[in-house]
């Protein structure tokens, strides 16, 4: 709209008979029209990055998906020597790592933006903001690295063991906590995982609770209403959808990780028995495997990624599209 | 109301209930801040201590001793580093920057902005790891070797989104009347854009690129199959060079005292250099936004 007045504004003096205004007028014409589609083939760079990646990875992939299938996905085998592969053990320890890093890293978030955006001093709430963003930013090997190195030890002495006599002779649950108590596998790597994605949520999730309008929880408060209905009865109804999106985007943090899973996840091509077990997560399989794997090994890793980008790039999107529906929101 | 006095008792056990409702959520949610800072700290103690008691001159002086020996340090995955983050940024500036002015000013009515951008925020959370498999195929299984080239590459994938989405939210802040006077002057608008808007927003645009140097400089997944690692001092890009998160990888897997006692050097320098990249663009933001 702005683009067709300026333009309009350029050209007037042309109209009075000027020649060099002219000139200048269409030379600069020329140049705007150059310096707009210079800007856009920029932007357009990312569109194109995007559709490479996908199609060069489906394109190394292909060798594994036309022997195996769809069903690599399914597929609960990992044999290098005899070319068997099958994608589901990677997928399970995925899965299953990132889902129990979202249990347990969504209560702590949602307390931590509740703290920041409700009950904390005024004083207080940059200098903790600012803290949970920083440590949001720590690189994820640091995490892999006091995973194994601090907590996996700790870990094992005690929590595993204790519940493992606890409630490892238990009917029904008891296979939950079976296997070796050395710190490392499934579970170990889900709680680290926690441990990184926490401040990531809970930095957007106090995002999205600041954009309830004042006006909104103060009627509540005028009401008589407590902190915690006001929480439960205005603030969490209205940020739902970014709430959600938060959690999402957490979780396609967690899911395609690699560094914070590696070091102690376990990196055994088996199904996990337990949660005590040692697995493998897709991202995990390919920094360990990637560098010595050679022929129909590669493509076969290829699929996993190709799998692990669709993957991420569904729960994102989806997280994206709810973010900015509640951004949307923000406007009533 | 008439029915007041009758139902007060019941009205009072309500009202304990709420308050008591009240004091568990709240307190829930303080503890869940302090377990949560605890834990943080926690990581961040274990990395000082052991960090510090690595840190000494030589660690900057000497490249990565051989296995099983004892000193040396880190030169040559520090100068690697350096070199490719310092590539992948003056790569993706320009790319980034270009982009982000295009969201900011052509964005609001085309359908291709709005799928760029759709797309940039996806890719800010992308898994590192399948970039770097990305880079391999492209960069690194056409030409036949690994190199520090692709291991740049792959950092400006990710440097990338970071600087098109600050440049666009940072040039959105600039006052529409800045612009509009320039228009009224009868600038182009590709004047406008770059000596007006894009300068008036210009610490913004940096505050972006130091979050984008903060958040390459920790990524070591994308680096593990394109620069890989290389245990002698080399500055050429064109071949394997070492860098710090790969070594920092490989030597806290190692089964040798000297190369976990390195790796947890090298980590805290890292996360070092993060946090004051984080702390710097911050008060750089706080100071000079155009608002």
């Amino acid at each position: 709209m702005s683009m067709e007045s300026t333009m309009d504004s350029q050209m007037m003096p042309s109209k009075t008979g000027n020649p060099n205004m002219a000139a200048i007028a269409r030379r600069q014409r020329w140049q705007d029209v150059f310096f707009h589609r210079l800007t856009q083939s920029f932007s357009l760079l990312v569109l194109v990055a995007l559709l490479g990646i996908i199609a060069s990875l489906f394109i190394n992939a292909w060798p594994a998906f036309y022997k195996f299938g769809v069903n690599f996905i399914w597929r609960v085998e990992w044999d290098v020597v005899n070319e068997e592969f099958g994608a589901a053990i990677a997928i399970t320890g995925t899965l299953l790592s990132a889902g129990i890093a979202m249990l347990i890293a969504v209560p702590l978030a949602f307390g931590i933006a509740l703290f920041l955006t409700e009950t904390c001093p005024v004083w207080l709430r940059r200098p903790l903001g600012t803290a949970i963003e920083l440590l949001a930013a720590v690189p994820s090997i640091i995490y892999g690295m006091f995973g194994l190195f601090v907590f996996a030890p700790l870990f094992a002495d005690y929590f595993q063991m204790p519940v493992q006599q606890l409630i490892g002779s238990m009917p029904l649950i008891g296979w939950l906590v079976g296997g070796a108590t050395n710190g490392i596998g499934i579970l170990a790597a889900g709680i680290i995982l926690a441990f990184m994605v926490l401040p990531f949520v809970a930095a957007v999730m106090r995002d999205v609770f600041a954009i309830v309008p004042p006006i909104l929880r103060e009627s509540a408060y005028g009401l008589g209403c407590t902190t915690w209905e006001v929480v439960r009865g205005v603030v969490l109804p209205y940020t739902q959808k970014g709430v959600i999106g938060g959690v999402m985007l957490g979780l396609g943090r967690a899911l395609g990780e690699t560094m914070a899973v590696t070091f102690v996840i376990g990196n055994a091509q088996r199904m996990p028995s337990s949660l005590f077990s040692p697995g493998t997560s897709i991202a995990s399989t390919l920094a360990n495997e990637f560098g010595e794997a050679v022929d129909f090994h590669v493509a076969t890793l290829f699929a996993l990624a190709f799998l692990l980008f669709v993957i991420t790039f569904v729960v994102l999107a989806a997280a994206k599209i709810l973010l900015m529906r509640a951004e949307r929101a923000k406007g009533f | 109301m008439a029915h007041d006095n009758s139902t007060n008792g019941m009205n009072n056990a309500l009202y304990k209930q709420r308050q008591r409702t009240n004091a568990i959520g709240l307190t829930l949610s303080m503890t869940a801040m302090v377990l949560g800072l605890a834990v943080l700290l926690w990581i961040l103690f274990v990395l000082f201590s052991n960090g510090f008691k690595a840190l000494d001159w030589n660690i900057f002086t000497q490249s990565t001793p051989a296995p099983g020996t004892e000193g040396g340090g880190l030169a040559n995955a520090i100068v690697g580093s350096l070199m490719m983050v310092g590539f992948a940024v003056l790569v993706s500036t320009p790319i980034g920057v270009l982009a982000g002015v295009y969201l900011a000013e052509y964005g609001d009515t085309s359908k291709t902005a709005e799928v760029t951008r759709f797309v940039t925020d996806i890719m800010l959370s992308a898994p590192s790891i399948v970039l770097g498999l990305f880079v391999y195929a492209i960069a690194v299984a056409t030409v036949g070797h690994f190199s520090g080239w692709a291991g740049s590459l792959a950092l400006s994938l990710i440097a990338v989104p970071v600087v098109v989405r600050t440049t666009e939210n940072m040039l959105r802040l600039v006052p529409g009347s800045l612009r509009e006077a320039a228009f009224a002057l009868g600038a182009p608008r590709w004047k406008v854009s770059t000596l007006v808007t894009l300068r008036a927003a210009r610490s913004g645009v940096l505050t972006g690129l130091l979050l984008a140097i903060a958040r390459i400089s920790g990524e070591t997944a994308p680096l593990l199959f394109t620069a890989l690692n290389n245990q002698f001092y080399s500055t050429d890009m064109s071949g394997p060079i070492a860098n710090l998160p790969v070594v920092i990888y490989q030597f806290a897997l190692s089964p040798y005292d000297n190369w976990i006692r390195l790796a947890w050097g090298g980590a805290l320098l890292i996360t070092l250099s993060v946090l004051v990249l984080n702390i710097v663009a911050r008060v750089f933001l706080r100071e000079k936004t155009p608002v």
